[in-house]
């Protein structure tokens, strides 16, 4: 299932998640976004970019609840829930927020 | 809202004790086994996790991987305090073979003799030797 993004194809896995993390741009996320049927906010890109900042200093995508742990301390409890996480990202905030932020399939998600 | 915020599994709890013997590049054993760790506790599981042998070499600091065209991944170590993995030993006999200290090490861990490491070892429903 790959995406098309300003004319170049990004390639992804039979679940979309793009193969190359180094193809990921934000004109491809809104891309995914529109796929997944998320209308990005600014409330979703702050979860897209935490995610990123978490790969970036552990090298994995996080569990849902990890990342919800992880959220509940950097910016709060009103945040860091299941309920917010979840009307943001309806399918799952770790899968659907990993996709979009370019991220593999978060670790202890089978 | 509370009954969102936790999807507790609540099957039964057994006690996993997870042995990293392997130094962490050359072959798959390390990725693999924490990959193993880090799902083991998503799922609420009771995780120890022990480095011994040359598996201490995979909580070293400073790895330097673009060498050998590997993802240096101990940062993820670092991740398992997220996943509530917290009893994290390893082996002093190998630390000191190695002339390694806790110091050296990318997370905190308790050093236990290879005596010590038997009684833990004897607490434990399962084990998996990576």
């Amino acid at each position: 299932m790959d995406y098309n993004v300003n004319e170049t194809t990004i390639n992804a896995d039979e679940e979309g998640y793009i193969t190359d993390m180094g193809s990921w741009s934000k004109d491809l996320a809104d891309t995914i976004a529109v796929t997944e049927k998320i209308d990005m906010s600014d409330d979703h890109w702050e979860v897209v970019n935490f995610l990123r900042d978490y790969y970036e200093e552990y090298q994995i995508a996080p569990a849902v609840r990890v990342l919800t742990k992880a959220i509940k301390k950097s910016l709060g409890p009103d945040k860091g829930n299941s309920k917010y996480l979840y009307e943001l990202f309806p399918y799952g905030p770790a899968k659907q927020a990993c996709k979009i932020a370019g991220l593999p399939k978060p670790t202890g998600c089978v | 809202m509370d009954d969102f915020e936790d999807d507790e599994f609540d099957g039964p709890v057994k006690k996993f004790l997870f042995l990293n013997r392997k130094a962490p590049y050359g072959t798959i054993y390390a990725l693999e086994g924490l990959e193993v760790v880090l799902i083991t506790a998503a799922f609420d599981q009771d995780v120890s996790m022990v480095f011994a042998d040359d598996g201490v070499f995979q909580i070293k600091k400073d790895q330097e991987t673009s060498g050998i065209n590997m993802k240096n991944f101990s940062p993820t170590y670092r991740a398992l305090e997220g996943y509530e993995v917290e009893k994290v030993y390893a082996e002093k006999e190998s630390l000191e073979a190695r002339g390694l200290s806790e110091d050296d090490l990318v997370i905190p861990v308790e050093v236990l003799s290879a005596a010590e490491l038997a009684e833990l070892m004897d607490t434990q429903d399962v084990i998996v030797s990576f």
